[in-house]
């Protein structure tokens, strides 16, 4: 028997609905319904971050909450939720709370339509390191966009909040919320409608599998960073939405020997960690991508399955040599990354099937790697273009490379002809300027408002030298610089 | 501690933005966030997908079968006129079926709710005669389109014959490209209709007069029976200053149409695709100069993208040849402006009116000499100065008030230039991948509006028999901090705390005739129109005192939270008690008129600006000459604002100045698709600056030692506009990185914005 309603705590409200669209988001019930007006829109498309709120839930028995746009958050995926607004935060005296004494005391507001969604990020900052460094507030503000104050009032502020204090009444409410939402916890599927669309929340994967088996037509939303916009911004339907952000068993990371596999629902943010351990080089490209609350509900196998030419996951994956596995029913197939990308728009994955996990073998020893990403703002930008390189070098030949572009072409593809030109040559600049005057044969690039076909190749091209500077220890990237 | 001696939140203090606890809480109300009246609908605007045609059927039958639509309007459903054009040019209707730009307002919708609105506005079935169109400048000189508005020419002396005797001579183009204000609130109105013609608004706008008189106009109705509020914008910078009147309009259509409340949000594609941008320009320049670096003469041509109506690019285009000569001093000089029709949005005011694009071509000229004589830009900057004898605009006004000689010595020195340029050729000598580039630019700003007869401002102050005091003026808030100064110059006036200060929303109900809060003119006009009704007030609260204790007048005296008369002190709360009780009026409506100004355009000459601001960064860059990405390592910015009526509110202005113009001429980059569509409509194309890109050292100080000369409130200057100009020293130092890959032997030209794409075909194109 499936659940006919979702529940959430809303502050310190329950809130049950049996009425809800598929498509209707956490903003317009807070907006329109809760009429909690703090929250604001600024974009309904997840890149300004006025509409920031926090939303905790149950991981492992431990209650944690992250930063999301409320904006295309959809609201069934809140079921079992704990769902903070700006309206709930205060001081432990009553009064303002840290975060919000330290933003008024460094004039951390102007226009002020952007503060409440700010006060939210570091607040959800604070509540995990309240005496962050400047760069984990840049980190954790990259999903901010603030028009009036040029920041710097605010990452004074960010700076500061904790010597206003480091406890708030929410932190002493945890094991009550905790326990609150760990009664709720029924292990039911969930079915909501409001008679023209339903939304489906699967109560474990095997379940999700049977689901979507029996409704191949169904849209899988996971972190809805893609679908949310569908919605907020082109006015689609959801006739039948699966959502699946909730399923633990695919939000794990696991380690064996050679590789790493990667659950479908791992956001960018949880996959950070395992990532830069094993891969150090994607350090920077990783933090590269969105911000804070794009991260927290962007998952891996969305980002994979929706299929962009775009999408950063890909290129430095299809280098590492990343499986993937599918699975519809019971039935599971396995394929290397890069043929999961048939063409723009078209992905070798049939009805009814769902990505499960990636799986990311562990750098082999004499492989060389960088990752890149251009972009026109340095931050939370959609790729121009973006390279995963990896170079086998046995005594100074390259014996294997592995270059895989986004951005290039209608797919995340590699460049076959200049990995050609590199393989069997000494490491050298030459034999990557030689392969950077292959690339032409492999790509013809688009233009676009992010970049022009010429500016894709020649940087293309480019990035071939920066990798052979960095692995002599030269000096080719800003972040590098004094 | 409270200071007896002192009254919190004098005029000079920087006390906190008045409504930063409610910011911060989320308690501030903006349009949106109003309780809506029961039964409020909502409208949507439906829109043309072509860029320039005529529409030869409208069919929206499907939109007013769709759920939930209660009413749809176009051209045929207003009462009063099609036109909301600022200049009274009758240039730019609601709806239209003559289309001039892709995006442009055919319909609007009325719905039970917004969702529905917007659904409802997708199934319009349109057919067009479509025309050839032409989106910039160069295409629409090709296709011979007009002018939007008369040109101006400015000149003085004989540029023709100056540059044909010059030593050296330069002749060069720059393209600098237009802005979205990007507004983190976008445009709404929700109208109210009431009794007989009655219409209340409430909208994000800077120009709540404007807005009311069109929407009296778009209705039929005399201006009496509109008004127009507001408490806060969420952002303004310019593209509320006009751009509401749209929304305004619409809004009240729809609830005289229904004769039900009606709001109007449009989502941010439809806000960034309907309403109009920073001007982009294309400048030809002329320049003659000598071997010491000196300009003899300079004849400038300023083509501006103005869009398919007006709209306010005539003063736009007109303040940009009023800072062609930014700080410079030019002998003989010609500029021209170009105001051109293209189908696209019609550009607007956005911080600094035209006054940016303007004075960069002047920043462009001075690269062009130091570049060919291989002088350091600054020493090039110094010789051309204006100064003694050499102190005439282009349009003939004086410049008595110069500092910049002061205030450029005094950062070159904190900011430590000298050395840091040398080690920044030093860095590029080794050739590296990665270039820096040093650059110190001074900005002078005109304070006024061009517009002679929008220098003026009143304020309404009511005290209360309980002492309390509510003050009203026109300008309107939108983040800038004006009500808190404002405040703070009337308490300073009453000498009570800023706290007994109720700082309400503007209406057109309790100031009239207001002028657009702009031109960074807010705190100028209003501040003085404020403090000339507190004078009046307490001039009869003298004159009372006087009588009842019998003293001289000038043995009244206000201190801090109460009066002193003759030997008496009374607590300001039983003094204004007992005024009340003898009837003394409480209540005075304040005026003000900025002096001394006045301009001919015709002739082009006049006293423009009441005074200028000035201010001064040194910027330092670092750029990836493999992919053009760039990066601001340090600024230090000196910045004068007068005596500063809030230092942290100026700071404030400043810092966010600075961010946003440096987003001007890096990321921000507009662009349009061959169809005529804007590709660049939200903050996912359109990318202003974040947190991390910010100068990595950013070091802002206010000049403390400026008194603004001319009589202004409490001896301050306007802050908004100027400090947006200083990033021009970012996008300096980005050439001077990309120039050290020739050596710094050409000069590196630029065009804005430098996003990583121009900056690596410059390296390129240098490269040869
Ligand atoms: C502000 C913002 C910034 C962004 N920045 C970046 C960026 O820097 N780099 C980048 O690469 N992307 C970026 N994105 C894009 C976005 O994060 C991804 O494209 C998105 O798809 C990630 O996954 P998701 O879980 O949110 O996908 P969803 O929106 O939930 O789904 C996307 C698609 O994948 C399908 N899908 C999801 N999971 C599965 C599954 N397990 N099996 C089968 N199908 C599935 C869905 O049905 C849908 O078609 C950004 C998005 C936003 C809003
Ligand atoms: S409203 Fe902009 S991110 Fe949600
Ligand atoms: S304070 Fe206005 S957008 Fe941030």
């Amino acid at each position: 028997m499936a659940r006919d309603h979702i529940r959430f705590l809303l502050n310190d409200r329950e809130v049950t609905l049996h009425d809800v669209a598929a498509t209707d988001t956490l903003l317009d019930h807070l907006r329109l319904t809760a009429r909690l007006r703090g929250t604001k829109e600024g974009c309904a498309e997840g890149d300004c971050g006025a509409c920031t709120v926090l939303v905790g839930r149950l991981e492992g028995g431990a209650l944690r909450y992250q930063p999301v746009n409320a904006c295309i958050r959809f609201l069934a995926s809140c079921d079992g939720c704990h769902v903070v607004t700006v309206e709930h935060l205060r001081g432990t005296d009553g009064g303002l709370h840290p975060v919000q004494r330290a933003m008024v005391d460094h004039h951390g507001s102007q226009c002020g339509f952007c503060t409440p969604g700010f006060v939210m990020a570091l607040y959800a900052l604070w509540m995990e390191n309240p005496t962050p460094s400047e760069p984990e507030v840049e980190r954790a503000l990259q999903g901010n966009l603030c028009r009036c104050t040029g920041y710097a009032p605010i990452i004074r502020a960010a700076l500061a909040m904790g010597a206003h204090g480091t406890t708030d009444p929410l932190m002493d409410e945890r094991a009550q919320v905790a326990a609150r939402l760990a009664a709720w916890a029924d292990g039911d599927r969930v079915e909501v409608t409001n008679g023209q669309s339903r939304a489906i929340l699967p109560a474990c994967v095997d379940d999700l599998a049977q689901v979507f088996a029996q409704n191949p037509d169904a849209r899988i939303v996971a972190g809805a960073t893609d679908v949310g916009l569908w919605v907020t911004k082109f006015l689609r339907d959801l006739p039948v939405a699966v959502f699946i952000g909730h399923l633990h068993d695919l939000r794990a990371v696991t380690e064996t020997e050679d590789a790493l596999h990667i659950g479908a629902l791992v956001s960018y943010e949880d996959a950070r960690a395992p990532l830069v351990t094993h891969f150090p080089h994607m350090t920077r490209y990783w933090d590269r991508i969105a911000g804070w609350q794009v991260r927290a509900m962007g998952t891996l196998g969305g980002n994979i399955a929706n299929g962009s030419p775009i999408g950063d996951t890909p290129p430095p994956f299809i280098a590492l040599g990343a499986r993937l596995v599918l699975r519809k029913g019971a039935v599971r197939r396995e394929m290397p990354l890069e043929e999961f990308f048939l063409d723009y728009g078209n992905q070798d994955r049939a009805p009814g099937e769902f990505v499960e996990k990636i799986i990311l073998p562990k750098p082999a020893p004499g492989t060389l790697h960088a990752a890149y990403k251009l972009s026109k703002r340095r931050d939370e930008d959609i790729t121009a273009v973006a390279l995963g390189i990896c170079l086998t070098v046995a005594d100074g030949t390259i014996t294997g490379a592995k270059l895989a572009f986004g951005g290039m072409a209608a797919t995340p593809k590699r460049a076959a002809h200049a990995e050609a030109a590199l393989v069997g040559q000494p490491f050298a600049l030459d034999t990557l300027q030689n392969a950077a005057k292959a690339l032409p044969q492999d790509f013809t690039p688009l233009s676009d408002m992010r970049a022009s076909a010429d500016y894709r190749m020649r940087a293309a091209q480019n990035l071939l030298t920066r990798f052979w500077l960095e692995q002599s220890g030269e000096v080719a990237a800003l972040e590098d610089v004094q | 501690m409270k200071d007896e001696g002192r009254i919190t939140g004098a005029a000079h203090d920087s006390v906190i933005h008045d409504s930063a606890i409610k910011h911060v809480t989320g308690r501030a109300e903006y349009t949106d966030d109003i309780t809506e009246p029961v039964g409020c609908l909502h409208a949507y605007i439906g829109t043309a997908t072509v860029a320039k045609g005529r529409v030869t059927a409208l069919d929206l039958s499907a939109v007013r079968a769709a759920p939930g639509v209660v009413a749809v309007l176009t051209e045929e459903d207003i009462p009063g006129h099609n036109d909301i054009s600022p200049t009274g040019l009758n240039d730019e209707p609601i709806f239209t079926r003559d289309v001039q730009f892709h995006g442009q307002p055919l319909f609007a919708v009325v719905a039970e709710s917004r969702d529905m609105a917007r659904r409802a506005c997708t199934l319009a079935k349109v057919s067009y005669d479509r025309a050839d169109h032409a989106t910039d400048i160069d295409a629409a000189e090709a296709a011979g389109y007009p002018d939007v508005t008369a040109p101006l020419t400015l000149a003085r002396g004989d540029a023709a014959r100056a540059l044909a005797k010059a030593q050296h001579r330069i002749q060069g183009r720059m393209r600098v490209g237009g802005q979205d204000h990007m507004y983190l609130e976008g445009q709404i109105a929700l109208a109210i209709p009431g009794e007989d013609d009655e219409m209340t608004v409430f909208a994000s706008t800077q120009h709540p007069s404007e807005a009311q008189h069109m929407v009296a106009h778009a209705l039929g109705v005399p201006a009496n029976a509109v008004v127009v509020n507001v408490r806060r914008m969420g952002g303004g910078f310019g593209g509320k200053e006009t751009q509401m009147n749209l929304f305004c309009t619409v809004a009240a259509l729809a609830a005289r149409a229904t004769g039900r409340a009606v709001k109007l949000r449009p989502d941010r594609d439809q806000d960034m695709e309907i309403t109009g941008k920073r001007h982009d320009f294309r400048i030809d320049y002329d320049l003659g100069f000598d071997d010491s670096g000196r300009i003899l003469a300079v004849d400038g041509l300023f083509a501006a993208r103005c869009g398919w109506s007006a709209d306010l690019s005539g003063p736009v285009t007109d303040r940009a040849l009023f800072h062609a000569d930014n700080a410079y001093f030019y002998p003989d000089v010609r500029l021209r402006s170009r105001p051109i029709q293209t189908n696209t949005v019609s550009n607007t005011a956005f911080r600094g009116f035209g006054g940016p694009q303007g004075l960069i071509a002047a920043e462009r000229m001075i690269e062009e000499i130091a570049y060919k004589l291989g002088r350091d830009p600054l020493e090039v900057r110094r010789a051309n100065f204006y100064r003694e004898g050499a102190d005439v605009t282009p349009y003939h006004q004086q410049v008595t008030d110069n500092i910049l000689t002061r205030l450029v010595d005094e950062l070159e020195v904190s900011s430590d230039y000298q050395a840091r340029r040398k080690k920044v050729l030093d860095f590029n000598a080794k050739g590296g991948v990665i270039r820096k580039g040093i650059a110190l630019t001074p900005v002078k700003f005109g304070i006024s509006f061009t517009a002679t007869w929008y220098n003026q401002a009143g304020a309404l102050l009511h005290v209360y028999s309980d002492g309390s005091i509510h003050l009203n003026h026109g300008g309107t808030e939108m983040g800038q901090g004006l009500f808190t100064k404002v405040a703070q110059v009337v308490a300073e006036a009453f000498q009570v705390d800023l706290s007994r200060i109720k700082i309400t929303k503007t209406t057109t109900e309790k100031v009239p005739n207001t002028s657009a809060t702009a031109a960074s003119s807010g705190s100028d006009l209003n501040g003085m129109a404020a403090l000339n009704a507190a004078e009046q007030i307490k001039a009869r609260l003298v004159a009372f005192a006087a009588e009842k204790w019998g003293v001289a007048e000038d043995a009244v005296q206000f201190l801090p939270g109460r009066v002193a008369v003759g030997a008496d002190i009374v607590p300001w709360d039983d003094f204004i008690k007992s005024a009340y009780m003898a009837r003394v009026q409480l209540s005075a409506a304040g005026f003000y008129k900025t002096p001394e100004i006045h301009w001919d355009r015709a002739k082009g000459q006049g006293r423009p600006f009441y005074y200028y601001a000035y201010g001064a960064a040194c910027s330092e860059v670092s750029i990836d000459t493999l992919t053009g990405e760039t990066r601001v390592d340090r600024v230090d910015v000196l910045h004068d604002v007068g005596r500063s009526l809030n230092p942290a509110l100026d700071l404030g202005q400043v810092e966010g100045a600075f961010v946003q113009g440096m987003g001007w001429l890096t990321s921000e980059e507009l662009v349009w698709d061959d169809a005529g569509r804007l590709r660049t409509h939200a903050p996912s194309t359109y990318k202003i600056p974040l947190a991390s890109d910010r100068p990595r050292i950013f070091n802002v100080a206010l000049a403390e030692w400026s008194v603004n000369p001319e009589r202004t409130i409490k001896r301050s200057k306007a802050v908004g506009e100027p400090p947006f100009m200083l990033p021009v020293s970012v996008f300096e130092a980005i050439g001077m990185a990309v120039a050290s890959v020739a050596d710094y032997r050409e000069c590196p030209r630029l065009d804005a914005p430098a996003t990583p794409e121009r900056v690596l075909m410059a390296v390129e194109r240098l490269r040869g």
